[in-house]
């Protein structure tokens, strides 16, 4: 029963790990690695912007696939999740190893980090038992160069027997060899024959038992001794696969079954239970790795990385380390409201000289004048508006964060923070989605597959709203610099960062205090056990920053604004134009809507900015503005003082910005993320959920704090 | 118990414990071979977070943070 062409064939891997394919000629190339070994960076390196992205056949775990030409050759390289092992824990592992094992590529690359060999070594010794096709690419080969850790690349081939390449992605370097080296292993121009990890006496006696029955039925094509010791394992995911992919079905092999009944007694007259075996197993590859690493790698300076633990000292100390972190994100606001300012009012400037301009086109073609109104007053101003007001801060906010993301920095707040997740019965990484939220929330929430637990995981998808995204700053940013700086005088950008500040802390403090609500309540559990790499810190690469983050980020989240604004903005101009009994629809479901309103602070047309601003966040300013202005469509937005005035006149005071800001952080995500949390739970259920629970403390929040200045008689 | 086991989360920060013992189980201990943790493995303590726990070790060139709950699972000889 070997294998026949068609079950691993292109349509295969089309079908069942959808690997477009666009002639048969076409080369599959996967991409392995441990997380934090600059996988992506050598996967983005390789495939530049010829890349999407996707989630695995039934799977939350996303599938990024790319190609690049290489001699009038397509390649196609499909990035398998990170992983430290192989041996199927969890669902990544499980994908990763279905795919090397069962979608054939002509060859799999193992991403390891130079600084780190000896641990990476085992998942490359994994990869090595269950295909022959494998190069190694040992990667930031410069950060080696700079801590003085010399590795004989040569002699690390001959031990591992396959072929060995060192790269540092992030400049390109040696990305050429890797391709020569990948092209004559997948044309076969060179067959590498891995050394296999060598198990102890009684574990190749245990496999011999199985390991011949095994290979009367594979044949050739999978390492039989491989799956023999799965199998004795107890790998019951292996043989699902088998069987998905294979069609074979081991499960009803009685003969298969006897012979694994037969190697377990085997091994249990050694007294080796199965649990003792996974260890026997884990400890031949550990040794095997420790003693290729032991003669390939020199570290000439022991101390290569004192420098990071100093700088690590510093950052997580208990003295400084949470301090230094809120500084950071400080200085990180205040430079995105300092530097926006400027561009704000130059972008505001040139895109309302345009509609003048374009104003007086329509008028030369002569077209109705209603026309005229929706395409520029509803439509053209509404986008107007979120370009400029979201543009300046986003270019700025994206490469600084992912600055510090690229300096490693990210897994230290995590450090740092851990506790308090820990307290609050949930996950480490949710530290790290959190983050993530601050950029977007969708991508805070797709980030949230990074956790195992599924409770888990619910918890950190149904807080990660609590953090404002990018969408909301430009709300508290105007909030704080119209209202609290106008107050301040002088320190009227420190005040306004100030202000946001504390606005995002609360944020982190009521994610910490919801997950423990929801840990106690509906999601009830202990938190389960958690490891974080904090990966040496790297020196980031500033034009490498500067382009993924304005192409991946920055024009990622404008585009998305700008398609739901658009319709938006012809929604609302319709609703602020269209009167019935001489009152416009707007204003009709805005005084409907007050006396609810006002009791938490704010009033019937916030209410409605935010009810319309469901499909982006960005849009709820402008929706208000508009609102109040009498003529229906959006003012220019010419001074800020000329926005205070507005305010003011429309009844604001003091709580009011301040319960809009409470708002803003707390309500209902916006209509991405909502789509986002629904295909990631698959659930109503569990979208409703994250819907109601952060609207709910919204509404609490802002009745508290308005009835209680109220009460108090301070406004 | 030997005597001169600890806990590793026990472990003084700053000094050097061998690997003697895991009393993890299922998916939790797989994590830990994963990391290398193995029988005779030295793992330095490198530092507390801010708040005491989890604490950071250097295993095998990486370092790695664990909670207490499962640093105390894993049993150390001081170095």
């Amino acid at each position: 029963m070997g294998l026949t062409k068609q079950s691993t064939g292109a349509g295969a891997l089309k079908e069942m790990f959808e690997v477009e394919l666009e002639s048969p000629d076409d080369i599959v190339v996967a991409l392995a690695g441990n997380p934090n070994t600059g996988k992506s960076t050598v996967f983005n390196s390789l495939t530049g912007l010829n890349q999407h992205t996707g989630n695995w056949p039934g799977k939350t775990v996303s599938n990024a696939q790319g190609n690049f030409t290489h001699r009038n050759k397509k390649y196609i390289l499909v990035d398998l999740p990170g992983t430290y092992s192989l041996l199927a824990n969890s669902v990544e592992e499980q994908v990763a190893r279905d795919f090397i094992c069962f979608g054939n590529p002509h060859a799999t690359v193992v991403v390891t980090d130079a600084t780190c060999i000896e641990r990476n070594l085992n998942l490359v010794l994994q990869i090595m038992e269950i295909t022959n096709k494998v190069i190694v690419c040992i990667n930031l080969m410069d950060e080696a160069k700079r801590k003085k850790i010399n590795i004989d690349i040569n002699k690390l081939s001959n031990l591992l027997g396959v072929p060995v390449v060192g790269t540092s992605a992030r400049s390109g370097e040696g990305l050429d060899e890797l391709k020569d080296i990948v092209e004559k292993v997948a044309s076969g121009e060179i067959i590498p024959t891995p050394t296999y990890v060598s198990y102890d006496e009684i574990l190749e006696k245990a496999i011999k038992e199985v390991e011949p029955h095994i290979h009367y039925l594979v044949d050739n094509q999978m390492n039989s001794k491989w799956i023999a010791l799965r199998l004795i394992d107890g790998d019951s995911p292996l043989l699902e696969s088998m069987a998905n992919y294979l069609n074979i079905n081991l499960s009803q092999d009685d003969l298969l079954e006897n012979r694994i009944d037969l190697a377990r007694i085997k091994l249990e007259e050694e007294n080796i239970e199965i649990e003792d075996l996974r260890d026997r197993i884990v400890l031949s590859i550990v040794k095997t790795a420790e003693s290729i690493y032991k003669k390939v790698v020199y570290v000439e300076n022991k101390a290569y990385n004192h420098l990071d633990r100093k700088v690590d000292n510093v950052l997580t100390s208990k003295l400084f380390g949470i301090p230094i972190m809120i500084a950071l994100l400080g200085l990180v606001f205040w430079l995105t409201i300092e530097g926006s300012n400027v561009p704000s009012a130059m972008l505001a400037e040139g895109l309302f000289w345009i509609e003048g301009h374009l104003t007086v086109f329509f008028q030369w073609l002569g077209s109705p004048t209603w026309i005229h109104d929706i395409l520029i007053l509803g439509i053209y101003r509404t986008l107007a508006w979120v370009v400029s007001v979201m543009l300046p801060p986003m270019a700025i906010f994206f490469p600084l964060f992912t600055f510090l993301e690229d300096l490693g920095y990210l897994p230290r707040v995590a450090f740092n923070l851990d506790h308090y997740f820990k307290k609050a019965c949930a996950h480490g990484k949710q530290a790290l989605t959190m983050c993530m939220g601050f950029g977007c929330n969708a991508a805070g929430v797709i980030a949230c597959r990074i956790i195992d637990s599924p409770r888990e995981r619910l918890i950190a998808i149904i807080t990660n709203n609590f953090v404002p995204c990018n969408g909301r700053f430009p709300t508290l940013i105007a909030l704080a610099s119209i209202f609290i700086a106008s107050a301040a005088g002088a320190f009227s950008s420190f005040a306004a960062t100030l202000s946001v500040l504390i606005t995002i802390i609360l944020g982190v403090i009521l994610t910490l205090f919801i997950s423990k609500l929801l840990s106690k309540t509906i999601l009830k559990g202990l938190p389960s056990s958690f490891t974080l790499e904090l990966p040496p810190y790297r020196k980031p690469q500033v034009g490498r920053i500067i382009v993924r983050s304005i192409f991946d980020r920055t024009l990622f989240v404008l585009g998305r604004a700008i398609a739901i604004a658009a319709p938006a903005g012809l929604v609302i101009w319709l609703m602020a134009n269209i009167t019935i009994a001489d009152t416009s629809i707007l204003t009709h479901c805005a005084q409907f809507l007050n006396p609810f309103a006002q009791l938490i602070g704010l009033d019937g047309y916030i209410m409605m900015a935010f009810i319309l601003g469901l499909p982006a966040n960005e849009i709820v300013i402008p929706i208000l503005v508009m609102s109040y202005m009498s003529k229906g469509s959006m003012l220019e937005l010419d001074s800020l003082t000329e926005m205070r005035q507005l305010l003011i006149d429309n009844g604001w005071t003091w709580l009011t910005a301040v319960c809009m800001m409470l708002f803003s952080l707390n309500h209902w995500p916006c209509g991405t993320t909502l789509w986002t949390i629904r295909k990631e739970t698959q659930s109503w259920k569990w979208t409703w959920v994250s819907f109601l629970v952060p609207t709910v403390t919204g509404i609490v929040l802002c009745f508290v704090v308005a009835q209680g200045a109220r009460l108090l008689g301070l406004v | 118990m030997n005597k001169n086991l600890m806990p590793l989360d026990k472990l003084p920060i700053g000094s050097f414990g061998k690997v003697k013992k895991l009393i993890a189980e299922g998916v939790a201990r797989r994590r830990m071979l994963d990391l290398g943790l193995i029988y005779d493995t030295t793992v330095e303590s490198l530092r507390e977070s801010p708040a005491g726990d989890p604490i950071a070790y250097e295993i095998r060139g990486a370092v790695i943070a664990l909670r207490s709950e499962e640093a105390s699972k894993i049993l150390v000889e001081l170095v």
